[in-house]
């Protein structure tokens, strides 16, 4: 092994290069990805087994959300994506000035999401749409012109639409979570680079939050069509 | 005291408490897994032997229905859950890995430290919720009986197993980029030990497969939590659906439980016949290949539950396609065994054990893969030997096989061979009393869950107690000469059974560092016709207790 390499302080004592360690925690975040994909994996598949079950509820209930919220959101999400993809890029050139404007714009973009999606549900909770005991929902089948069917005519019918915002609250709230903890772990990025922790030869910890990031971005590139905009009226 | 200076090794690097408690040692912290799985094992084994005093007579007897109920529950999530889950991976497999890869450590010492910690946080979350709140669903959590029916404990209960399924996805994360970035130059991937294969394989299965059940059973918190009706059929949910979710994380980690006890027989056999493992790629492959398979046979456990008839025959067929893998396995064994020079020492008859009682097991998995015997024996006794055969004759077998393999490495100490024989044979004997009985009930109709039984159960009702008592005797004579072999056995050279193997070539105790210098590895697994490779030239020095 190279020596130069060797002595490096942010070489962990049990690795043998610079190369091995990159590797590693490279493998590491994809594996944690894919363990991330069979997460939110088994949540979609519930939700689409009872899309596919109770379809023109599911279609009623959708009809409640704000497309225009959600297009703008994922505009937003995009948009910090690109920030965050340059963050990476200023580490890997050990521009330690643009790392740090990145990660705070990326950090301003996710704000603005999670407080459109604050917006969101403080409309969903007006209009008592948010799970639970106080859940009430009348069904308005004209607004929407849903024909009349046996699931409509179903006399669950408000319960079924109570499972679409249990699960719109569910998934949407599993996303803001791991948005929570993607912040999270930016500021921390900052703080490190702050301090002058990273070089050209090492900024795997930037790297690995940025695959991480793109996951999130992704996550919610499936939310907004299966949620907002599957069977709209 | 000896006049030589004492070589430093990991277990007396360092003495604080603190040493142990925040050590990223992967030696250090496989102790403190074993220590904390050890618990756990006990709890359920005392639940185990309160319930099957129960089952002595028809009659509710000591206790009262709801009393059983919990005692069973707590029994199926301690085990499976906090048990046998961690036992081989987080404990020996801890241990063994990186050395056996001629690593230093593993990729990701603080993960690993933090999923003890996370683990031990879940188990105490988990057994406090069952101990002091009750909860009486059985481990499979099944709604409406865990979301309607069942008190509010189940919401911490089900807590703990999800916590506690992060700390075994970070050790299955932390093993799969171990085995792909750390081996020391010259280990390619067919010269790799089987531990570490079934290793492998094993951690792809909980990589993939516990989120599932992560978000499943979050799933059942919220229904309960904000009273939404997910698995509820009178607010529009489907409690089959908890059954599809939930069986498809857990049984796979049926081989989660069992893959990583194949690898460690794997290695006792090859040791204690002096021979190469036969067909070792295809046993190394069948690894994978039961990983695979496994995460398409779920649905098996649905056949009386409202599933598709034809759902059911693909995967009746799926399931006997997982014997294939398995019994590879267990013939190649047998085929290393054949004109090998077999030596009968304590590990080696836990490997037998396990042949024996894994067969069994395994073969009454094929009765239940088909779907008209499975109508009639659907949970009935004859389901609970099934898994016993497999779980306990397996992998606890296996587990105890690989302690006692390793003991003199993880400990620097010899345990007295006589008596780890012989309680061998008393576990094997306790054990088959205790579970042979129940395939019979089972088959005549008793069903499992119930302890309330017509009379003509009785008797053999009464054998399985007896046995569960032999057992009990075994696993306490077990834990007293060990402890006792800690405290006064004869100190272990570097390769005491003469087997091959990084591990080996490594004093016992092993350095914290795990080899003086980077070891290089010219053989493959198993090359017992190279002498080199399994050599014991204890020093001089070593010899001075005996």
């Amino acid at each position: 092994m190279a020596d130069g390499q060797a002595h490096t302080p942010n070489l962990a004592h049990h690795f043998d290069s610079m190369d091995q360690q990159r590797e590693s925690s490279s493998l590491g975040m994809w594996l944690f990805l894919a363990q991330e994909v069979m997460f939110f994996g088994g949540l979609f598949v519930a939700y689409g087994v009872y899309r596919f079950k109770y379809q023109e509820a599911f279609a009623v209930a959708s009809n409640h959300l704000s497309v225009a919220w959600g297009a703008f959101n994922t505009v937003v999400l995009i948009c910090s994506s690109l920030t965050m993809a340059l963050a990476v890029r200023a580490a890997q050139l050990g521009d330690k000035k643009r790392i740090i404007r990145y990660l705070v714009a990326t950090i301003l973009l996710a704000s603005l999401f999670l407080g459109v999606k604050g917006i969101e549900y403080t409309e969903k909770y007006h209009d008592q749409l948010v799970p639970g005991p106080t859940f009430q929902y009348e069904p308005d089948f004209d607004q929407y012109a849903v024909p009349v069917t046996a699931e409509t005519a179903h006399p669950n019918f408000a319960g079924h639409v109570h499972l679409f915002y249990s699960f719109y609250f569910v998934m949407t709230g599993m996303h803001a979570l791991h948005m929570v903890i993607g912040i999270g772990l930016m500021i921390w990025l900052i703080v490190k680079a702050q301090r002058d922790r990273f070089s050209r030869e090492y900024y795997a910890p930037v790297e690995m939050t940025g695959l991480y990031w793109h996951f999130v971005d992704i996550v919610w590139i499936f939310l907004f069509p299966l949620v907002y905009l599957v069977w709209r009226h | 005291m000896s006049a030589q200076a004492k070589q430093e090794n990991y277990l007396n690097a360092k003495h604080t408490v603190a040493s142990w408690l925040f050590s990223l040692d992967h030696k250090r912290i496989a102790l403190l897994y074993l220590l904390t799985i050890l618990l756990f094992f006990v709890l359920g084994g005392i639940a185990a032997m309160l319930f099957r005093v129960e089952l002595l007579t028809p009659g509710p007897a000591v206790m009262e229905s709801e009393t059983y109920n919990r005692l069973f529950t707590m029994h199926g999530i301690t085990m499976i859950f906090f048990f046998l889950i961690p036992s081989i991976p987080a404990v020996l497999g801890n241990f063994l890995l990186p050395i056996m890869l001629g690593a230093k450590d593993l990729a990701f010492p603080r993960l690993n430290l933090a999923s003890w910690y996370v683990f031990t946080f879940g188990g105490l979350l988990g057994l406090g919720a069952i101990i002091f709140g009750g909860v009486d669903t059985g481990w499979t959590f099944y709604t409406p009986y865990s979301s309607t029916y069942a008190n509010s404990q189940v919401i911490l209960a089900a807590l703990g197993i999800f916590i506690a399924g992060f700390a075994s996805i970070m050790t299955g994360l932390n093993f799969i980029v171990t085995i792909h970035k750390m081996r020391a130059p010259g280990l390619t991937w067919f010269r790799l030990p089987l531990f570490v294969w079934s290793h492998y394989a094993t951690s792809i299965i909980i990589i993939l497969g516990t989120p599932v059940v992560a978000i499943t059973i979050l799933l059942v918190a919220i229904e309960r939590i904000f009273e939404v009706g997910i698995f509820d059929p009178a607010l529009g949910g489907d409690p089959v659906l908890f059954q599809h979710l939930f069986w498809f994380y857990s049984h796979p980690a049926v081989y989660i439980m069992i893959l990583p006890g194949m690898g460690v027989i794997s290695e006792i056999i090859a040791c204690f016949s002096r021979k190469r493992i036969f067909g070792y790629p295809v046993v190394a492959l069948s690894s994978l290949a039961i990983a695979i398979l496994g995460f398409f046979v779920w649905g098996h456990h649905m056949f009386v539950s409202s599933q598709s008839m034809y759902a059911g025959m693909i995967f009746s067929i799926l399931s006997f396609l997982v014997a294939i893998p398995s019994a590879i396995k267990v013939f190649n064994w047998v085929a290393t065994m054949y004109g090998g020079s077999v030596k009968l020492d304590t590990p080696m008859l836990y490997a037998l054990g396990f042949l024996g009682l894994f067969i069994i097991g395994g073969l009454t998995g094929l009765f239940l893969a088909t779907m008209a015997v499975n109508v009639h024996v659907h949970d009935t006794y004859f389901v609970v030997a099934h898994f016993h055969y497999v779980m306990v004759g397996g992998m606890v077998m296996a587990f105890f096989g690989g302690l006692h393999f390793w003991w003199p490495k993880i400990t620097g100490k010899l345990f007295p061979e006589l008596l780890g024989r012989i309680t061998v044979v008393i576990i094997f004997i306790g054990f088959n009393l205790t579970f042979f009985p129940q395939f019979i009930v089972g088959y005549l109709g008793m069903p499992r869950r119930y302890h309330i039984y017509p009379e003509e159960f009785q008797f053999l009702h009464v054998l399985s107690t007896a046995g569960a008592s032999v057992l009990a005797i075994g696993y306490m004579l077990m834990a007293v000469y060990l402890l006792y072999s800690l405290v006064l056995g004869p100190k272990a050279s570097r390769n005491p059974w003469k087997a091959a193997g990084l591990e080996w070539t490594t004093p016992s105790p092993p350095p914290t560092h795990n080899f003086s210098e980077p070891p290089v590895v010219k053989f493959e697994a198993y090359a017992y016709d190279e002498e080199e490779v399994y050599q014991d030239d204890a020093e001089p020095g070593d010899k001075g207790h005996g």
